[in-house]
């Protein structure tokens, strides 16, 4: 017996929410040979200017949380892509035309980054931080933090699950929050990692999920000025400099575009943190 | 009290003209229960579709500039200081250092005994707002809850008065009003409005805050509203901002429409104070829609209009810098209060 399928109309990730874009607007996410798959929403800058709210919200929070929660809160993460990952190998094969075990590949390349990423959550501190020596009987001690909200534009060829996961964790497992504009293409994953994300233990707002031309929504989030850092991964088909420049005049971390998929490292948690150095005096016992 | 006794009200002029000069208990309640009824579901429809209008560009240029106009920046903590009062002032002066052109708040709202510092503070910026200065606002009469004798009330109105305060929030005795005794609750104000008298003869401006949010049905709103109006309130205010729910939109246009029908009756017009819950611009603006549409424009005013708010104004400043720059700004450029 034959049944209808029920094609999907996924929406944004806003605020632990899922809202339809505020434009009303949605667009078409076709196969790579050009079949229907499902409706996206098509974010307009009002979601992208909620998004940051909404991320704002999160970040006192997500930041004040012990770095072992967060580490534990990203490894459950960890645990509900495994559940998921026939549908992610799915929606791979479906919206990039890859083989079902170059699919299968990538899949498991992204959960285990992101088990890798999960791990440095009370780890990049001690590795980043330092111990400095002064002439005096003072402590003083220089220590990464989170630097505050954090506009991404994912990479938009080449693996749109691995290239989400490679630029998300490495900004949230140190306390940020984040707003992503995914891949225009094949934002399929990105929207289901969303819905991992909203049955996990990650708050409201920390993670927030823009669908739809980031042409369009970039230079919008290049631009805000409660935007504290800027990664431009996946810019490199967009007037890059122009959004550096706009970034600029609200003093933002930018890091440049990438060519593919940025592989896993320390660097990029880095990045998105500011050193405090504080003084404290040592006992006189 | 006598609730339902003949006995004589206070003789307010209002009350006198409309309801005539045997002016009692007994042919107030009959005055005030012969209005009609609140279609409830139709009011809250027409605010709903007051709300939906879009307001862009110019016209929300205009409207953020009227809505910084029409604030009475308010701190009302038990934990207020002179330094609080006075960067509260500093704000209401100049709302936003970095543009020049923001125009200033109507007035700054604090307890009776922050006055002094408030008055200070303002200096020769204290004046009429329609004159381009920025007025004192005082609540008064046991604020919030209103529960004290009228002696103190009145002590309380008349310190404030003394101080410098050219406005007088007060607060209703809802508990009189809701067990019906609208006699004790119409004297207390025609007193407070008499406290409110200065040597030289003028009268400080008096609000008078109903609190809604206490008063359970729009009927009791209406009523509450016409009671207010015919005491010789200047001004009636939905809230002290104390209570939830606070300024909602189909109570404060139930509000205005009796300003309207008072308007229409005796040619007198009445202001109208949302105060509490209203934060965001886009808020704000579905009150000036609703002010438009129902009184008219020319209420867009000081002297007619106000919104009790705190947090509201750093929001229009955000909106108003997105306008001015063509970006979204952030939390980090306006004051934190």
């Amino acid at each position: 017996m034959s049944r209808l399928a029920v094609p999907k109309t996924y929406k944004l990730y806003i605020g632990g929410k899922f809202p339809r874009s505020e434009s009303g607007r949605t667009y078409e996410v076709v196969s790579t040979k050009g079949a229907f798959l499902a409706n996206a929403a098509l974010a307009s800058r009002k979601d992208a200017r909620d998004a940051v709210v909404a991320a704002r919200g999160a970040f006192a929070g997500w930041s004040g949380a012990t770095a072992y929660n967060r580490g534990q809160v990203l490894y459950r993460i960890a645990e509900l892509l495994e559940g998921r990952r026939d549908q992610f190998i799915d929606e791979v094969v479906a919206t990039e035309g890859a083989s079902r075990p170059s699919a299968t590949k990538q899949v498991d390349t992204a959960i285990d980054a992101w088990v890798w990423y999960a791990g440095w959550a009370d780890k990049y501190v001690q590795a980043a931080g330092n111990g400095n020596p002064v002439s005096g009987p003072y402590f003083n001690l220089s220590t990464p933090e989170p630097t505050g909200v954090v506009a991404v534009v994912a990479p938009q060829s080449g693996g749109s699950l691995l290239g989400l996961v490679s630029v998300l964790a490495p900004v949230i497992v140190s306390g940020n929050t984040v707003v992503v504009i995914a891949s225009e293409s094949a934002p399929l994953s990105a929207i289901t990692l969303s819905e991992v994300l909203a049955t996990s233990d990650v708050p409201g707002g920390v993670v927030n999920v823009l669908t739809g031309s980031p042409k369009e929504i970039a230079p919008w989030l290049a631009g805000h000025a409660d935007v504290n850092a800027l990664d431009l991964a996946g810019a490199e088909a967009l007037d890059w400099v122009d959004l550096q420049i706009s970034a600029a005049d609200t003093l933002k971390r930018v890091l440049p575009p990438v060519v593919g998929i940025p592989s896993p490292s320390l660097d990029r948690i880095v990045a998105f943190t500011e050193t405090k150095t504080v003084w404290h005096t040592k006992s006189l016992i | 009290m006598n609730s339902s006794g003949p006995s004589a009200l206070a003789p307010a002029h209002r009350a006198i003209e409309l309801i005539g000069s045997d002016l009692t208990e007994k042919s107030l309640r009959l005055h005030l229960e012969g209005l009609s009824g609140v279609d409830a579901v139709g009011l809250e429809q027409r605010a709903a579709s007051l709300g939906t209008r879009s307001i862009k560009t110019t016209s929300k240029a205009w409207a953020l500039d009227t809505i910084i106009r029409l604030i009475d920046l308010t701190t009302l903590e038990g934990a207020d200081t002179p330094g609080k009062v006075r960067s509260l002032v500093a704000k209401a002066l100049t709302p936003d250092p970095q543009d020049a052109s923001t125009p200033r708040v109507a007035a700054v709202c604090v307890y009776g005994d922050m006055v002094p510092s408030a008055v200070e503070a303002l200096g020769s910026a204290h004046g009429d707002p329609d004159a381009g200065g920025i007025s004192v606002a005082a609540v008064a009469t046991a604020f919030p809850s209103g529960r004290a004798s009228l002696a103190v009330k009145l002590a309380d109105t008349a310190d404030a008065v003394a101080a410098g305060a050219d406005e007088i929030d007060m607060v209703i005795d809802r508990g009189a009003f809701l067990a019906g005794n609208y006699g004790l609750v119409f004297d207390q104000i025609v007193a407070v409005k008499e406290a409110c008298r200065r040597d030289d003869g003028s009268y400080a401006h008096l609000k008078v805050i109903l609190e809604t949010g206490e008063l359970n049905t729009y009927d009791n709103v209406r009523k509450a509203s016409w009671l207010s109006i015919l005491a010789g309130g200047d001004f009636i205010k939905t809230s002290t901002g104390k209570v939830s729910p606070a300024a909602t939109l189909p109570v404060t246009l139930l509000m205005l429409e009796v300003v309207r029908d008072w308007h229409r009756l005796t040619g007198e017009r009445i202001g109208v104070k949302p105060a509490g819950g209203i934060r965001a611009s886009k808020d704000a603006i579905k009150y000036l829609v609703t002010v438009a549409e129902t009184v008219g424009e020319e209420w867009l005013v000081p002297h007619l209009f106000r919104f009790g708010a705190s947090s509201l104004l750093n929001d229009v400043l955000l909106q108003r810098q997105k306008l001015s720059t063509g970006r979204y700004s952030g939390p980090d450029y306006v004051t934190v209060d």
